[in-house]
């Protein structure tokens, strides 16, 4: 009996070790493509090992390329330009990649593989990425759902970022995943204190990241993170400004608010804040710290379906017709949008009705 | 039947006859879903006709010189997948680094045949039916090329369903399986003509 078992085990175990071994020497000698040359920019050369993906190799070599999935190609963020050595499209990348942009020869990094030497073109504030070493100083619910985390950051110790901005946090392995993924979150800190990183995670059922956030990290806990990334930050124009936000697109909004009170700035701005029940809202007293700092400046939450017990004596109704009704100023001003993809679609159409050109809405969709 | 026309019969009962799709409607996933279009159709079903020849001949040793001796034959669900699995990674790196225009063709199918059930079946079946090597290479290589041939067949009839009228409740696999069960009547008229067990 026992001889039965051990023989089948070690019978399994040889087919394993067999096969296993062929897949190591396939590896090394179909799967090797020996050391290649990326040039970034016709300035600067890297050398790789072939094979890996693009998006891989850079990480390594310290040039980091935004990309909310981590490399699983479901996000579509880490565009790249392959001027020379591209060769065919993937599969796995055609649904990213729009006619234009194959012109352009624009190419997914995390799908793509180097496999001879490739020419790339990155944005140049992409060499200021840097990575860094953190150390969670702070956890605190804001609402039900959503905590904030306070990181400071230890190697290295300062980040230069505009208000608005956001980094990549990278989740280690753990039960919900086998390998290091990285999510982007929008900074929630004023950019004057560089030694600090604020987040607002919000739980979402099953989310690798939020998961990890909410039932693992603790105070004292090192965390990884790189950055900064995006294009959602205050432009430097005189004109009145509109913020629309839900839930944790707070975070982003609360930063360029900061950063404004901070530098003085006597533009007019109103912060729209919509949310279901009055156990959704948070941060009511920053906001009010601020309209007291902010001469021009006012918050306005709306809650879609307040609760009888909340007493609430504000505005009620979706957040889209709470601005309908109050955005007077759409045509002359910008907007600054955060939130779930669906209500950056609603709220972009209801300004668009206002008249307020497409242009001039800036906004930062949760991928 | 003698031995050397007797790998030939099953060659062709295996196209035919007993067809692994039409007879057995194994490998009806990937049938389904990808018999939208002639091309990768005919890209995929040469995959897993190569995968199948290749795999089904591994496994027969496998099997007979690992398994029987030892009398480990239960073990053969978990064998035959570990192979199967690690050959189609296997030719997926070759075929990434040899031959970059069939990599760009097959795509995200080559890894999903890992996953196509005609593949275990012929394996099983080989076993059952107590298949000799050069048989249950060319029932292997058979039932691929009988596999290629119905998602051929179906690739060909959906191209024309798509200006047929259907009724709204049967679009898609709905109409897809009604036409694989008149497919698989169809090929009845080849049964008579050889008969393996």
């Amino acid at each position: 009996m026992i001889a039965t078992l051990l023989i089948s085990v070690l019978i399994i175990t040889l087919i394993a070790i067999a096969l296993a071994l062929l897949m190591v020497i396939a590896d090394a000698t179909v799967g090797n493509y020996g050391v290649v040359k990326i040039t970034i920019n016709d300035k600067k050369e890297l050398e790789v090992a072939g094979g890996q993906p693009l998006l891989k190799a850079l990480n390594g070599e310290g040039v980091f390329i935004p990309s909310a999935c981590g490399g699983r190609g479901s996000c579509g963020l880490c565009k790249v330009r392959v001027t020379e050595g591209g060769g065919n499209y993937l599969p796995t990348e055609l649904p990213w990649i729009s006619e234009e942009e194959k012109k352009q020869q624009v190419r997914l990094s995390c799908q793509f593989k180097v496999k001879n030497d490739v020419s790339i073109q990155i944005p140049e504030e992409l060499f200021s990425v840097r990575q860094f070493t953190t150390t969670v100083e702070r956890i605190r619910d804001l609402t039900h759902d959503i905590k904030e985390v306070r990181l400071k950051l230890n190697d290295p110790p300062n980040i230069e970022m505009k208000a608005g901005q956001f980094i990549q946090f990278q989740v280690p392995a753990y039960e919900l995943t086998d390998e290091p993924v990285y999510r982007a979150y929008s900074m929630a800190s004023v950019p004057s204190d560089t030694t600090h990183v604020e987040l607002e995670i919000r739980l979402v059922p099953n989310g690798i990241c939020t998961t990890y956030v909410h039932k693992h990290l603790k105070e004292g806990d090192t965390v990884t993170v790189n950055g900064p990334y995006g294009e959602f930050f205050l432009r430097d124009t005189e004109r009145d400004i509109i913020c629309i936000a839900g839930g944790s697109g707070m975070a982003p909004l609360k930063s360029i608010l900061l950063d404004m009170a901070e530098k003085g700035s006597k533009r007019k701005a109103r912060y729209f804040f919509g949310a279901r029940t009055a156990r959704d809202l948070f941060l009511l007293d920053e906001m009010h710290e601020l309209e007291e700092r902010m001469e021009n400046f006012t918050f306005i939450p709306a809650l879609s379906d307040p609760a009888p017990d909340d007493n609430w004596t504000g505005e009620t109704g979706l957040i889209t017709d709470v601005v309908k009704r109050m955005a007077e100023n759409a045509p002359e001003a910008e907007a600054y949008l955060c939130g779930s993809p669906g209500m950056i679609d609603a709220c972009v159409k209801v300004l668009s009705e206002l008249g307020m050109p497409e242009e001039r809405i800036y906004y930062d969709k949760f991928a | 039947m003698n031995s050397i026309i007797f790998p030939f019969a099953v060659f062709f009962a295996a196209i035919f006859t007993n067809n692994i799709l039409l007879t057995n409607y194994l490998g009806m996933c990937s049938f389904l879903s990808v018999s939208k279009e002639l091309e990768t159709s005919a890209g995929l079903g040469i995959a897993v006709t190569f995968v199948l020849a290749v795999t089904t001949a591994i496994n027969w040793v496998v099997y007979h010189f690992l398994l029987v001796p030892f009398q480990l034959e239960y073990l053969r669900f978990i064998v035959f997948i570990i192979v199967i699995a690690a050959f189609v990674q296997l030719i997926e790196m070759v075929i990434e680094r040899y031959s970059e225009g069939l990599y760009f063709a097959l795509g995200i199918f080559l890894p999903l045949i890992t996953v196509n059930c005609a593949i275990l079946g012929v394996s099983l079946f080989m076993v059952i039916r107590e298949y000799t090597f050069i048989t249950s290479f060319f029932f292997g290589l058979g039932s691929g090329l009988g596999w290629l041939l119905a998602i051929l067949a179906m690739a060909g009839i959906r191209k024309r369903l798509r200006t047929a009228k259907i009724p709204a409740g049967l679009e898609g696999a709905g109409i897809a399986l009604i036409i694989a069960g008149f497919m698989a009547m169809a090929f009845m008229g080849f049964s008579g003509m050889i008969t393996i067990s």
